[in-house]
This record gives structure tokens, C-alpha cells and sequence, in this order.
């Protein structure tokens, strides 16, 4: 189904534009434009938009594959959610627009109204809200399209030190408009969302395995690299489990997406995915971090560009007890004799 | 990603492969309802039942990857991790074949004469002949290169002295494969000197003694060999390659579902007790025991891809491994702090039977078939720390 070459084109850009410095630099504030142009002259921004819309025409797996390297290179960009835009735009046969975009509303609580044309109503903790060019926005049974420059913005800041802003919609006119399809609603989005931030915990997981291996390799106490202790030996199998782990569970939320696959399977495999990526966040953000020792936590070291994005994406569009909850109701609900059909989802329903 | 280092493909079912997973399913549900079996934890290393055995081998389940001419089913991989997966989550009976299904079979079809194949896979096929595990010994667990069992080379064949010990069901099995010395320890060269031999467990100077573990069952035993003669036919592969060929056993030993399912009978009856309209924290702990059995199964599955690939997962099934079998004590003990029964094998109610199944047989599954440090120090080996 996926397509090496998109994950390579990825990997590629990000291992050569997107380096700690970088990082650093967008926490203070410097949008990295090279990055950003790069990333997007390629087609990998709009990857989930056909090409009549404007978009890069990629399969939906293939989206998820830059997810990962977008999580294992802690880009500093919206691109998780410009993809994410563009996926919703599509949904609703809209054309999507140039540049950074983000999508709102991301919190359950949030409500957008539209009366007459004219949208009313906050969201808060937009990702990236402050960069982005244009929002796609669910409102009121719609797929809406929305310049940024139209609302009312209050800084906020993540985990990560990326923007989180809350965004004001009062007065603002849409761009476009359409209705949304059949099924698109706020839950759809929250859950293609939780396998989004899934794909980039696979991936920032898979890196922070490698960078804990090489630095277990190269610090030295005792005479002897550290690697060669047993328990940090013993320590570094567990996150690699964790991250293999994390990666099986985004994969198959990916997949349900990609087939669109939205009733209890769908909906099982991507509550798993969320649930069980987050956890595997905590877990290997701990050892690596145990690993590091003193060096880790310090900011001069790059560790934490993946650390805290983890921190910060396992709470996003729910997080391990919200996912779990709703997928022990749906085994409840389903009983004790479907519980393994259920599991392997082959439940002849 | 991992995918480099540890590579689990996905795995998708043809319409060959749901109809043979609903066949299982319906096999198991009439049973279930006919009482040909009560569900129980640990069903694959504890739950020995020849009838059961032999009502799988009559429907072709039981060496199903194996050349026909030998009673197999030249089926894939995934066919048998179907009909594996499916009996392990039920809790059915499977410890009779399962040492020679999983892993003495396949030896003897990779390594063994062809008198062997001939005389022995059948029967296994069958679901009649079953065999014992003879690696470890008295001072010789993890650490399996160091077996002080001796053959030693008379007209005719060998004559082995030594113990080998935790091998489930040898008092109830047909064959042993015993890793054995033939040729003086080493220091330098620790893995070699080994031989695997088939032993005929009716052989005089054979006496196996069992073990009662902390079930109060007689599961293990200690395999005595006093001078007991093996006839020359029944070495398996060359003499002085067991090393090799034992690790090969070991991989297919590590990879599948019984390495994370041994306790899922617990969850399922757990979910039957809780009802259909569970509080928070009930649906809570069921929903992250689910996750983490479906990540895991998806390892799994993507093990036995690999094996239908002629890949040797062998770094990949340890992990699993590890992961899995951490993952089935968690799973009795989420279970145990949510609806604390009154565990006893002989309770009359399911849950607290397999509740005190899956206390009682936890603390074997991070031991048997390599500790859980052994399988980390594979992983690590493989991450280049080692």
C-alpha cells in the first residue's frame, strides 16, 4: 500500500534541514523557512489533498509515514496538522490552500457556531494557530476554511514550546464552505487526529531509541561505555519493545484510517493505537531520559525535542484513560464471547 | 523506524484464512457448549488432554505446515498460528502436542533421518505421539551451553548418563529431544561438543521423576539416564551441532501467541463478570489490557509472516517474548485489583477458576522457554550494546 519513496523524500529533507539547531531556533520564535518550503515544494504538506484540489495526491499510508518522520525528527512545524487540514478539506471537496494551516476545534469542549455566514465561538489550544495561514475548521455540520488573520488569537504554549494558541471566531467569514459528508463529525476528526499524534509518537519513540543506544555506546563511566552494564542494557530492550510496540498500534490506526474503516473495528484499532502509543511515550521517555543521566536534562541537549513532544501528544485528542475507557465500553458492550473476535478484529458481525 | 532494526509486517487474512479461523471458532464453541472442555489460563502448557490432541489432529490441525507425505498439511505459517491463536484465547486443552507441533516436529523435518519423519510425524499429526523439552539441567538453565549430560559413543549407538530436568509431561510423553554432550567441555569454543538425540522415554536406564510445582500439579520431572542406550538412528542432524540446531528450536519455541495469550481466558471472563454497562475504571483497565494485546498480537503475527518468508526472527520473536509474557502477569493482576475472586482452581465460578489458574502458572511463563533476561540480553546483542 505505502510507497517507499514519500518515506524516503521525508526522511531525507528532515535529516538535512530539520537538525537540533533548528529545533532550538523555532521555540524562540524563528519560523524555519527553508524547511517549511522544502517540505512543501515536495507535495508532503498536502500530502492527504488529490491532485485536483490542489494537494499531492499521496495514499492515505503514505501520510502516515511522514507522520513518523515528522515525529522522529521533531519537526517544528505544523505539518502534522497541515496534513491534517488538508485531510479534512478533502473530506468536504474543498481546494486547499498555500502555506501552514491547523484545524480546529482540537478540545471536546469548544464550541464554533456559524449564523448567516458569520462564525462565532472559541477553540482553544490550537496547535501552531499563530503560524498557520488558514484553518480548517468543523462547525456547525460544515467543513469551513478560515484565514487565520480573521480571528482573535491568545498565546499559548505546549510542553514542547510550540505554539498552542486560543483562537476567537466572532465575526469571522469563511472562505469556503461545504457541507460535511455523512459520519463527519467532531468525534471523526478526534479520531483521525488520535491516530495522527499515534504515527508521530511511533516515530519520535523509534528515534529516541537510536539516540539512547548511541549515547549508551559513547558515555563512558566506570572504565567502559555504559551500554555494557547490564541494566542499562536490560533498560534499552524495554524501549525498544515500547517503541516496536507503539509502531504496531499507530500502523494499524493508520490502516483503519486509510480504509476508512470509522465502526467499532476502526474505532477499536485506533483507541488501542492512541491508548496504547501513550503509554509507551511515558514508559520510553523515562528510560531514555534514565539513560541520559544529567546530560538529558539539560536543554543544550536535543533529547528533549522529542521527550516533551511526547509529553505533550499523548494528552492531544485524548489521552490513554479517555481512549481506553471508550474501548473497554465497546469490548463491554460487545461481551465476554466477542471479547477475542473483538480483539483480532475478525468479529463476524 | 524500528521497522529497521526490528521488522514485524503487516499481516492481511484471505477469504482461505477467515474460513479456517470460523471452522476453529465453530469447533470450539461446540465444545465449549457440549463441555468437551472448561476454559483454563496457561491451556497450552498446562491442559493435557490426548482426546482433545487427537480431535485436532482428526481435522487436520496439527502439523499443518508439514509435507503431506509426512501427515502434514503444507500449510503456511499462519495457517497454525490461526488454529494456535484461537485455541490459547479460548483456554482449550493443548499441552499434550503442543511441544511436538510446535518444535519437535519441525526439528525432526529440518534435521531428522528420514526413518524419523517417516515413523514419527505422522503420528504427531495425529495427535498421538508427544514429546518432552530435554535442554535444561540441575546446573544448567539459562546458561544452556553449559549441560553436563554425556553420550558417549558404544557399538551400535550411545549410552547417555545425566539429568535433564523441567521437562513438562515427560512422564506422560513418547519422546524426548535431549541436548547431550559427546565431546569434552571446551572453554574456548563453549557451543560446541553438543548432540541432540531422540530418545524412546520406555528405554531402560531412563527414569523420570516428577516435580509437583506450585499448582500442586505434576507438570515438570527430572529425567534420570543411567547408562541408557540410544541406537545410532536416533541422532538428530550431526553429532556435535545440537548448539545450532538447538537456538533454531529455540526461535520457533519464542514466536507465537501462547507468549502473550496464556492468561487471556482471565480477561474475557473478567469482561463476562463486569456486564455490559461497566463503571470508568472497570472499562478503563479492560480497554488498556485490550490495546496492549492487540499491539502485541500484531508483533506476533508479523513473526509468523517472516517464518512463512524463510526469515529467522529470532531477535524479533525474544522481544515479543519479553513483552508478552510481562504483559500476561499484568494482565491477572489488573484483573485481581479490579474484582478480587475467591481464587481456587476449584472454584465453581469461571473467573475465580482461571483467575487462580493465571496467579498460580504467571510466575513460569517469564522462565520457561528463556528468562526474561536472557531474551533483553538478545535484544541488546542486537541494538549493538553487546
Amino acid at each position: 500500500m505505502s510507497d517507499r519513496i514519500v518515506l524516503d523524500t521525508a526522511e531525507r529533507i528532515l535529516a538535512d534541514l530539520c537538525p537540533p539547531d533548528v529545533v532550538n531556533d523555532a521555540e524562540t520564535g524563528v519560523w524555519p523557512t527553508v524547511l517549511w518550503e522544502t517540505l512543501e515544494e515536495s507535495g508532503l504538506t498536502l500530502a492527504w489533498v488529490r491532485e485536483e484540489l490542489g494537494g499531492g495526491g499521496a495514499e492515505t499510508g503514505d501520510g502516515f509515514d511522514i507522520l513518523k518522520a515528522a515525529g522522529a525528527w521533531a519537526v517544528p512545524a505544523p505539518l502534522a496538522e497541515t496534513l491534517l487540514a488538508g485531510w479534512l478539506l478533502e473530506q468536504g471537496g474543498l481546494a486547499a490552500p498555500d502555506g501552514p494551516m491547523t484545524v480546529a476545534p482540537v478540545g471536546p469542549a469548544d464550541t464554533v457556531e456559524l449564523e448567516d455566514g458569520v462564525l462565532s465561538g472559541a477553540a482553544r489550544q490550537v496547535p501552531f494557530a499563530r503560524q498557520a495561514g488558514h484553518i480548517a475548521l468543523l462547525a456547525a455540520g460544515r467543513i469551513l476554511l478560515v484565514e487565520r488573520e480573521a480571528c482573535a488569537l491568545v498565546p499559548g504554549i505546549s510542553l514542547a514550546g510550540e505554539a498552542r494558541d486560543d483562537l476567537a471566531f466572532d465575526g469571522a467569514r469563511p472562505l469556503r464552505s461545504a457541507p460535511a459528508p455523512e459520519g463527519l463529525d467532531r468525534d471523526r476528526l478526534t479520531l483521525v487526529g488520535a491516530a495522527v499524534r499515534a504515527a508521530q509518537m511511533a516515530g519520535a519513540l523509534s528515534r529516541l531509541l537510536d539516540q539512547s543506544v548511541q549515547y549508551a555506546q559513547e558515555r563512558e563511566q566506570f572504565g567502559r561505555p555504559i551500554g555494557r552494564f547490564q541494566a542499562v542494557q536490560h533498560a534499552l530492550a524495554e524501549l525498544a519493545g515500547e517503541a516496536a510496540a507503539a509502531e504496531a498500534a499507530a500502523d494499524a490506526a493508520g490502516e483503519a484510517v486509510a480504509a476508512r474503516d470509522f465502526g467499532p473495528h476502526g474505532i477499536a484499532a485506533i483507541a488501542a493505537a492512541k491508548a496504547r502509543a501513550g503509554e509507551a511515550a511515558s514508559k520510553g521517555a523515562a528510560i531514555a531520559h534514565q539513560v541520559h543521566g544529567a546530560m538529558g536534562f539539560t536543554y543544550e541537549h536535543s533529547l528533549h525535542h522529542r521527550t516533551r513532544r511526547l509529553w505533550c501528544w499523548r494528552d492531544e485528542f485524548g489521552n490513554e484513560r479517555a481512549w481506553s475507557v471508550r474501548l473497554g465500553r465497546l469490548i463491554a458492550a460487545e461481551g465476554a464471547d466477542t471479547l477475542w473476535p473483538f480483539v483480532t478484529g475478525s468479529h463476524a458481525a | 523506524m524500528t521497522g529497521d532494526r526490528f521488522r514485524f509486517p503487516k499481516v492481511e487474512f484471505g477469504p482461505e484464512e477467515r474460513a479456517l479461523r470460523e471452522e476453529v471458532r465453530a469447533f470450539i464453541r461446540e465444545e465449549k457448549a457440549s463441555g468437551g472442555f472448561t476454559p483454563m489460563a496457561d491451556s497450552w502448557g498446562s491442559g493435557w488432554s490426548p482426546e482433545w490432541s487427537r480431535k485436532m489432529g482428526g481435522r487436520g490441525w496439527l502439523g499443518m505446515m508439514w509435507p503431506k507425505q509426512y501427515g502434514g498439511g503444507e500449510k503456511p505459517a499462519l495457517h497454525r498460528y490461526i488454529v494456535t491463536e484461537e485455541m490459547v484465547s479460548a483456554g482449550a486443552p493443548c499441552a499434550a502436542h503442543w511441544v511436538a507441533d510446535r518444535q519437535s516436529g519441525p526439528l525432526l523435518l529440518r534435521y531428522g533421518t528420514e526413518e524419523q519423519r517417516r515413523s514419527i510425524l505422522p503420528r504427531i499429526a495425529a495427535g498421538e505421539c508427544y514429546f518432552a523439552i530435554g535442554m535444561s539441567e540441575p546446573d544448567s538453565g539459562s546458561d544452556l551451553a553449559s549441560v553436563r549430560t554425556t553420550a558417549v559413543k558404544v557399538d551400535g549407538g550411545w549410552r547417555i548418563n545425566g539429568r535433564k530436568i523441567w521437562s513438562s509431561g515427560a512422564h506422560r510423553s513418547h519422546y524426548m529431544i535431549a541436548l547431550v554432550r559427546t565431546a569434552p567441555r571446551d572453554m574456548k569454543a563453549r557451543h560446541a561438543g553438543l548432540t541432540q538425540f531422540l530418545v524412546d522415554l520406555k528405554s531402560p536406564g531412563i527414569e523420570i521423576r516428577g516435580i509437583r510445582n506450585i499448582a500442586g500439579e505434576r507438570h515438570f520431572n527430572e529425567t534420570v539416564f543411567d547408562d541408557a542406550f540410544v541406537p545410532d538412528d536416533m541422532v538428530i542432524g550431526e553429532a556435535g551441532d545440537g548448539w545450532r540446531q538447538v537456538t533454531g528450536e529455540l526461535a520457533i519455541e519464542r514466536s507465537g501467541p501462547e507468549r502473550f495469550l496464556s492468561t487471556f481466558p482471565v480477561l474475557t471472563e473478567l469482561v463476562r463478570e463486569l456486564g455490559p454497562e461497566p463503571g470508568d475504571r472497570d472499562a478503563e483497565t479492560v480497554g488498556a489490557l485490550a490495546a496492549r494485546t492487540m499491539a502485541l498480537r500484531r508483533m506476533s503475527l508479523g513473526i509468523s509472516r517472516l517464518l512463512d518468508e524463510g526469515e529467522a526472527p529470532e531477535v524479533a520473536a525474544a522481544l515479543v517474548k519479553d513483552m508478552g509474557t510481562r504483559f500476561e502477569g499484568e494482565l491477572v493482576r489488573e484483573a485481581r485489583n479490579l474484582l478480587p475472586a475467591r481464587a481456587a482452581s476449584q472454584s465453581p465460578d469461571l473467573y475465580g477458576k482461571v483467575l487462580a489458574d493465571g496467579v498460580l502458572h504467571v510466575p513460569s511463563s517469564t522462565i520457561r522457554g528463556g528468562t526474561n533476561e536472557v531474551l533483553k540480553g538478545i535484544v541488546a546483542r542486537e541494538l549493538g550494546l553487546r
